[in-house]
């Protein structure tokens, strides 16, 4: 025997749990190889048989802004801050990317692998942790293209990017995360959910600043227009990586505020269907 | 001794429609429209949901380091019990408290994906098992060699046959090395080899100490593998013996008298239709329903079912098997060619399949009956590999002279020649 299993073994109590303290993160972080395995699996598997493979990463957002730019940039000649369109709008997709590709994978999770969740324990809040961060991988890829047009356009952002960047990226990770723990519940029991999808990405992507700028809202919707949280992110990409719009201020402080909000109650309510989930997925 | 598991009054309710192999979900419209009807009669809110309880009340404490048998019948809470002894699903109420990991073998395979090879479904695989990455790394080896898929490591699991596959999947949660090992019915899937590797692997974990719960429908695995075993009935535990007479108390357990199994009709599963099960009967010479029979008589095996919709290609049939899981014999009742044409379609109705085993044929002991109904190559209609028990008492048969268990499960009576050699 190996040292490793030398080890004295430690009593669980397994009864009905209830209220928060069910919500054991402390179990979460014991199965953290396991977030990193999910994680590797989910990028290994994704572009699996597919003649472009990674290269969708780079095609799908691309492909977007030609769209963009074309009518919104040159049909219906959007104002982009005096930013050249093509920029301006993939700035933008960025982060809508990688929010919209985390929510999807995020909310599916539970149902895409229920053979793990009906035979084995393992924190549930692993899945759809793990396919929010691997979004980040395709995120990473388009960042390098994003970095390739600055170069072209010949755009230095500012300083603050170095802060300013990471702290959007987290502010979308907890933003999906959080609907997508709502979504990803309800799923289980209720496979509407799959069909909802596709409808509140493309109304969420009419709410957001990616093909236009937010300045275009009058001054007195800002505060609601900010309730969106993919709002404050996309101004802020922008303004960190682009030197446009302004910089963050209240409408962040609302934006954050409400993210962490759909995340603690998103968290509540899947440890509270967590219970049935292998009874009833 | 210290304590491995202790199983204090768990109960566990579903409600009907949510019982795991019944596979539904809600509608949300479904919901919605429920809830004027709730906001009228708060007070009926409850009014037309139905429960079971898949468990209850079932109490036990388990020594660290010895091996328990689970047996009960399909849908008796087995399954359920693992269930939540594994943390997949919470029980309703009661406690367990567990030393130790417990590892089971029912998450065989669990997480495996197709497109990745066997070498990262291994990791993927330990990883859900709750191993840790250096503990997986240095059992490796030793997980390749087990499986015998070492030249395929590399490839992608989809590309694997199902056996390659099962041995992979096996050979993972086999080295995870838990102190509490569940074990359920993988073994009925595989090679013999591949079998007798398995339990080879059940009997080391016992024997290094740790726990082993093992259910099994095979009640020769059952006596084989443990000493001591529990029934499971209804969701509750109504026997804890020694193994031998814990299957006995099973088997008797499922006949509505001696010598007659009869189905409920919530004991058959709603995959069997249109075949439905009556009832087993053994009767002796006399014709009478019995559970003991000399060995010099003929036995009489009777199964009645009814069709609900015609099969074509029936066959209904016997398993023989001894308490010690030696199989005597398979016999079905279309066997002979002729009568296989004659009812090449069996229509709707209500029939019995009867046959005769010949006297003189079987020796001393007890006896378990099993019935198949299938289709060849087709489907199976139903199956209980367990249905009835009976006992053969050799009074009369050949060489009872000698007080002396004889070897085997059939005794014939053969004419022995003896001739002088000049």
């Amino acid at each position: 025997m190996t040292e490793i299993t030398k080890r004295e073994p430690t009593t669980i109590y397994i009864k009905p749990t209830t209220g928060l303290a069910a919500l054991n993160l402390g179990d979460l972080w014991q199965y953290r190889e396991l977030v990193v395995f999910m994680i590797w699996r989910d990028i290994k598997v994704r572009y699996k048989q597919t003649l472009l493979g990674a290269s969708w990463a780079v095609i799908q957002p691309v492909m977007t802004m030609l769209v963009f730019t074309f009518l919104f940039g040159r049909v219906a000649k959007m104002p982009s801050d005096g930013i050249p369109y093509p920029i301006f709008s993939f700035a933008g997709l960025l982060p809508w990317g990688l929010f919209t590709t985390a929510l999807n994978t995020a909310s599916r999770s539970l149902t895409s692998n229920h053979n793990m969740i009906s035979k084995s324990y393992f924190p549930r809040l692993v899945l759809p942790l793990a396919s929010v961060l691997g979004g980040l991988v395709d995120f990473v890829i388009a960042l390098v293209i994003l970095i390739g047009m600055m170069i072209y356009y010949n755009i230095t952002p500012s300083w603050s990017a170095l802060w300013a960047v990471p702290v959007f990226i987290f502010l979308t990770i907890i933003t999906a995360l959080g609907v997508a723990l709502w979504l990803s519940a309800i799923n289980v029991q209720y496979r509407d959910v799959g069909y909802a999808l596709p409808f509140i990405t493309q109304f969420w992507l009419f709410i957001t600043p990616v093909a236009y700028s937010s300045k275009v809202i009058s001054d007195q919707w800002q505060l609601i227009y900010s309730i969106n949280p993919m709002a404050g992110v996309v101004n802020g990409f922008r303004w960190a990586l682009l030197n446009s719009g302004n910089s963050p201020d209240l409408s962040v402080a609302v934006s954050t505020g409400i993210a962490l909000l759909v995340l603690v109650t998103g968290l509540v309510y899947f440890r509270n269907m967590e219970r049935t989930f292998a009874d009833t997925i | 001794m210290t304590i491995a598991i202790r199983v204090e009054n768990i109960s566990k309710k579903y409600k009907i429609g949510a019982a795991p192999g019944k596979f539904r979900y809600g509608m949300l419209r479904d919901q919605l429209a429920e809830i004027p009807r709730k906001l009228f009669r708060r007070s009926e809110g409850r009014v037309g949901v139905d429960y079971i309880w898949a468990l209850k009340d079932v109490s036990f404490d388990l020594e660290e380091g010895r091996v328990l048998g689970i047996i009960g019948r399909n849908g008796a809470g087995k399954s359920t019990l693992l269930k939540v002894l594994s943390r997949v699903t919470e029980p309703t109420r009661g406690m367990i408290s567990v030393r130790g990991r417990v590892g089971s073998l029912l998450e065989v395979g669990t997480g495996f994906h197709p497109e990745l090879t066997g070498r990262d479904n291994i990791f993927m695989n330990g990883a859900i098992l709750g191993m840790k990455r250096a503990e997986i790394a240095a059992k490796f080896d030793e997980i390749v060699e087990f499986s015998e898929v070492a030249q395929f490591i590399d490839t992608p699991v989809k590309r694997y046959s199902s056996g390659m596959y099962l041995r992979l999947a096996f050979a993972v949660a086999a080295h995870l090395e838990p102190e509490i090992l569940v074990v359920d019915e993988v073994l009925a899937v595989g090679d013999a080899e591949f079998q007798r590797k398995c339990i080879g692997k059940m009997n080391d974990v016992a024997n290094q100490g740790r726990t082993v719960l093992f259910v099994s429908h095979n009640m020769s695995a059952i006596l084989r593998l443990t000493n001591e075993s529990i029934v499971i009935q209804k969701g509750q535990l109504v026997k804890r013996a020694p193994s031998p007479e814990a299957v006995d108390y099973y088997l008797a357990s499922g006949q509505a008298q001696a010598g007659e199994r009869a189905w409920d009709a919530d004991e058959v599963p709603a995959a069997s239709a249109p075949f439905r099960p009556i009832s087993l009967r053994v009767r002796d010479s006399r014709g009478a329903v019995a559970d003991t029979f000399r060995s010099t008589e003929p036995i009489t095996l009777e199964m009645e079912y009814r069709l609900d919709a015609p099969i074509t290609g029936l066959r209904v049939g016997v398993y023989l098997s001894t308490v010690r899981g030696e199989y005597v014999f398979t016999s079905f009742d279309v066997d002979d060619a002729a009568q296989y044409e004659k009812f090449s379609t069996r229509q709707a109705g209500h029939y019995t399949s009867k046959c005769q085993i010949p006297a003189d044929f079987l020796n001393e002991g007890r006896y378990i009956l099993g019935v198949n109904a299938s289709s060849f190559g087709v489907r199976r209609y139903f199956m209980d590999e367990n249905a009835l028990a009976f006992t053969i008492d050799p009074m009369g048969a050949p060489g009872m002279q000698w007080a002396e268990q004889r070897q085997g499960p059939v005794r014939p009576r053969l004419d022995w020649v003896i001739e002088t050699v000049r």
